[in-house]
């Protein structure tokens, strides 16, 4: 656990992707199994312990410590898992502090009534570093600043001739502490064999067009599809079984059983998830009532209907189409989509245009608040794994603005926690200001200390965590749509609101009026 | 029966302030007679006619603040007695840096002692603490959270230079302000067996030479800035917080940014500041250092000047002592950790 935890403290502050992979190369080299695979799984989220949850160490944290105390450290510390891992008070023990294995084989086994005492000695017998590392383990909130396909990358140098994809590509077939992956890497054995799992394949993902891009597209080379405001998804189903992964690697398929249910063929397709009604996009909103959900209820599958938008297929069948062009693969979409007729699917539709004059105009005019912009893909092009360069673009609409005045500021949580970085703003309607939105990013890290300056010399009252600043702030926030809403007073929520600028040129009362906001709207 | 010191310590605009001894302690702006704790610059401002403080505090004060410093400046040697108003003045050290001192006031039999900033931790850079048994204790609160635990400052030395040891193509240079952090780090280094010289940016030499004058040994020191940067390589540089995330660092080879402050305790906070390798080590006291020494001065009441008062006010309420928030706008800006 302390080699684990070393190497969580310093790929947390290690900024360099060389430097990431380096460290994680080190302990996959030198950490033995099964300690390190447990590792790997811990990085790749592949650990789940469900009978270990945040309540048991809030309750361990309550019983050693003053609940004021605890509270006001907690709301310094922003995170409930370092603010326990620091502020538990050891009581002397001769207990050795446990390995990654036996940790893990205990979370797995020990009955739910054992743990706060086998969770308590273990904290007793670490320092504070391998407390945070098992409190993160246990409430499964393992932020490493490595994602995944890093420790994949890492592990794939170790190997000879060995990429990160070949990894994907049998990693679902695999489970901790992969014995049998360590070994084909090691060149100790053979590659393993997924048989017929639904395993992920990484998808390929699009660079943002800038303007300076534009001059070097030509048009005739290049298809044009809507970006709709869903999420990416990828739907596997194979001899072995059927999933649906968001773009992270992440499977998704306990919140969507209906998208699962309606699988009747072997074949891997590329879309974008969204709810709709009779036909139209819903809002993000909507969407997000289904998101982050381990099971769904009856009603809100009636309430948020959500439909797979199919625009690339990895593979029909058995057969990889990966390597065709993708005016290729579209055909044979295409004429697999009339084939099978998928419930709850339909295909993205390609837009025709002549120039790229066309499509900006296109993308100028494109209001219905689902769609984000436009996405141009080379015909030629591959299925290539990643964000190759040049053959996928998004071109999303300008943002929208309007200035805003600073009402409410909390701390963040993560990397912002002590710093008030979360910011609700708003707008005015007659001399009242209405709060319309939440921003937490958007700034430079020097526009944040100055933020944060500001929120705490200029607090007017407190809310528990949230202080309510004077109304004197100006800020510009940039938005992606404005869209009614019941959930908020102000009746509108803004999609990705970030700050822009801070306005310390314009005094509050001549921010935006709310109605000007309101003709933002965007009706789909 | 002795008046409660609430009815001879004021808090104005300027500051806390002594109304029969007509002074103010670590005032915010400039007045006619100040009593300094200590010279950080949120402590020590510039603009007073007439200050009282330690020698070594009036010798820094005097080297960092030219014209600003106080006309004329009276020190005090430790338990040195003086007489102001009817109220006795004596200074005690407060362990935080070179100079810095607790301000014990005596009027009609109560006693009112305010610590300034201050640690428990020994250092060699500076006098440690000495407890002064008082009615009213006024505290800081920097660190005051149980999350605040400071480890030993050796430990965290021997990291700095186990990674030194670990990217010797590197130059390891660690963010610390001029007047405290940087001579005890240096005399930590040296404690720690780093014999080799280390080289410091322009802002931090005077104060060093200041620290030899008052008998404190720092060894090899060079400057940063005219160094070839191949001298830098494998080395360890001290620069202000400023510096590193400047320009001026691209000198440095490669650089691994590290920073020595209590705050680096908190994961989260040391990762917003861009550092990779934060070192906990404080000129602060930490929570149970904080809760040692209102065990150690033993006074019923506690005023509490600037830091997480209400974590303060609340733990020594559980132990009996009465609680006062000062909330004294100022402190604890710039300088401080």
């Amino acid at each position: 656990m302390i080699a684990f935890a070393d190497l969580l403290e310093r790929l947390v502050f290690t900024p360099g992707r060389l430097a990431k992979l380096a460290l994680l190369r080190r302990y996959f080299a030198t950490v033995p199994d099964p300690d390190r695979g447990f590792a790997l799984a811990a990085i790749t989220g592949a650990l789940k312990f469900p009978t270990a949850k945040a309540g048991l160490i809030r309750e361990l944290a309550a019983a050693r410590t003053d609940p004021v105390l605890f509270d006001l450290s907690y709301d310094y510390v922003g995170d409930l898992a370092e603010t326990v891992a620091l502020i538990w008070p050891e009581r002397p023990t001769n207990a050795a502090t446990p390995s990654l294995s036996e940790v893990v084989a205990t979370l797995a086994s020990a009955a739910k009534a054992d743990l706060p005492a086998i969770v308590a000695t273990w904290l007793d017998a670490s320092d504070a570093s391998v407390r945070l590392a098992l409190l993160k383990l246990i409430t499964g909130g393992l932020r490493v600043g490595a994602s995944g396909r890093l420790a994949k990358t890492a592990l794939a140098e170790l190997g000879q001739g060995i990429s990160a994809d070949d990894i994907e590509e049998v990693w679902h077939g695999l489970t901790p502490p992969y014995g049998e992956l360590f070994a084909w890497i090691e060149g100790r054995g053979p590659k393993p064999d997924p048989r017929h799992a639904p395993v992920f394949r990484a998808p390929m993902l699009a660079h943002p067009l800038e303007e300076s891009d534009l001059a070097d597209l030509v048009a005739a080379e290049h298809r044009a599809e809507w970006k709709w405001d869903g999420i990416r998804v990828q739907l596997v189903a194979t001899q072995g079984g059927r999933a649906l992964y968001s773009r992270g690697a992440e499977d998704i398929s306990g919140a969507f059983p209906e998208i699962l249910a309606g699988v009747a063929f072997h074949a891997v397709l590329d879309g974008e998830l969204l709810v709709m009604r009779d036909g139209v996009v819903a809002p993000f909103a909507d969407l997000q009532q289904r998101l982050n959900r381990k099971s769904v209820t009856a009603k809100m599958q009636r309430d948020f209907p959500v439909h797979i938008r199919l625009y690339d297929m990895l593979f029909d069948g058995a057969e990889d189409l990966r390597r065709l062009s993708f005016d290729e693969r579209r055909a044979r979409l295409e004429a697999w989509f009339a084939r099978t007729q998928p419930a709850r699917m339909d295909l993205s539709e390609q837009i025709a245009f002549s120039s790229l004059e066309d499509l900006a105009e296109l993308r100028h005019a494109a209001r219905a608040a689902s769609i984000e912009g436009l996405m141009l893909k080379r015909a030629d092009s591959p299925y290539v794994p990643g964000r190759p360069k040049g053959l996928w673009w998004k071109w999303k609409r300008d943002p929208l603005s309007i200035d805003a005045v600073l009402m409410y500021a909390q701390r963040g949580h993560g990397k912002r926690s002590s710093y008030y970085s979360d910011f609700t703003f708003g707008l005015w309607r007659g001399d009242e200001l209405l709060p319309v939105g939440k921003a937490y990013f958007g700034f430079t890290d020097e526009e944040l200390v100055m933020l944060d300056k500001f929120v705490r010399n200029n607090t007017t009252q407190r809310f528990g965590p949230v202080r309510e600043v004077a109304k004197s702030m100006v800020v510009e926030v940039a938005f992606d749509a404005a869209q009614l809403s019941t959930r908020h007073k102000s009746g509108v929520a803004l999609r990705f609101p970030r700050i822009s600028r801070i306005r310390t040129d314009k005094p509050a009362a001549e921010a935006d009026q709310l109605e000007t906001l309101l003709a933002l709207v965007e009706r789909s | 029966m002795a008046p409660h010191p609430q009815t001879w310590l004021k808090l104005l605009s300027q500051g806390l302030y002594c109304e029969p001894g007509g002074f103010f302690i670590d005032p915010l702006r400039g007045v006619e007679r100040a009593v300094i704790t200590h010279a950080h610059s949120d402590h020590a401002r510039p603009g007073h006619a007439h200050a009282l403080c330690s020698p070594a505090t009036r010798d820094l004060m005097q080297a960092r603040m030219g014209q600003g410093a106080p006309a004329t400046i009276e020190a005090l040697s430790w338990g040195e007695r003086v007489t102001m108003g009817g109220v006795g003045i004596s200074l005690h050290p407060a362990g935080h840096v070179l100079g810095s001192a607790q301000i014990c006031l005596e009027y009609q039999g109560s006693r009112a002692v305010i610590s300034g900033d201050y640690k428990r931790t020994a250092d060699t850079t500076c006098d440690g603490f000495a407890p002064v048994a008082c009615d009213v204790f006024v505290t800081e609160a920097t660190f005051a959270l149980p999350v605040f635990r400071h480890p030993d400052p050796l430990a965290e030395i021997r990291r700095l230079l186990a990674s030194v040891a670990l990217f010797p193509e590197r130059t390891h240079v660690v963010g610390c302000y001029a007047l405290g952090k940087t001579q005890r780090l240096i005399a930590l280094l040296r404690e720690a067996g780093w014999d080799r010289p280390i080289h410091l940016h322009g802002a931090l030499a005077p104060l060093c030479a200041i620290y030899e004058a008052h008998g404190v040994r720092l060894g090899d020191l060079r400057p940063a800035t005219v160094a070839a940067k191949s001298d830098l390589v494998g080395g360890i540089v001290l620069a202000p917080p400023s510096a590193v995330a400047d320009r001026w660092a691209r000198r440095l080879a490669e650089p691994v940014v590290a920073v020595a402050s209590g705050w680096m305790r908190v994961r989260q906070r040391a990762k917003q500041g861009g550092v990779e390798l934060p070192l906990v080590i404080s000129d602060h006291a930490d929570w149970d250092e904080l809760l040692a020494t209102l065990d150690d001065v033993g006074a019923p009441e506690i005023w509490v000047t600037h830091g997480r008062e209400d974590a303060l006010i609340h733990a020594a309420g559980l132990r009996g002592i009465k609680g006062r928030a000062l909330r004294l706008v100022g402190y604890g800006e710039g300088e401080e950790e």
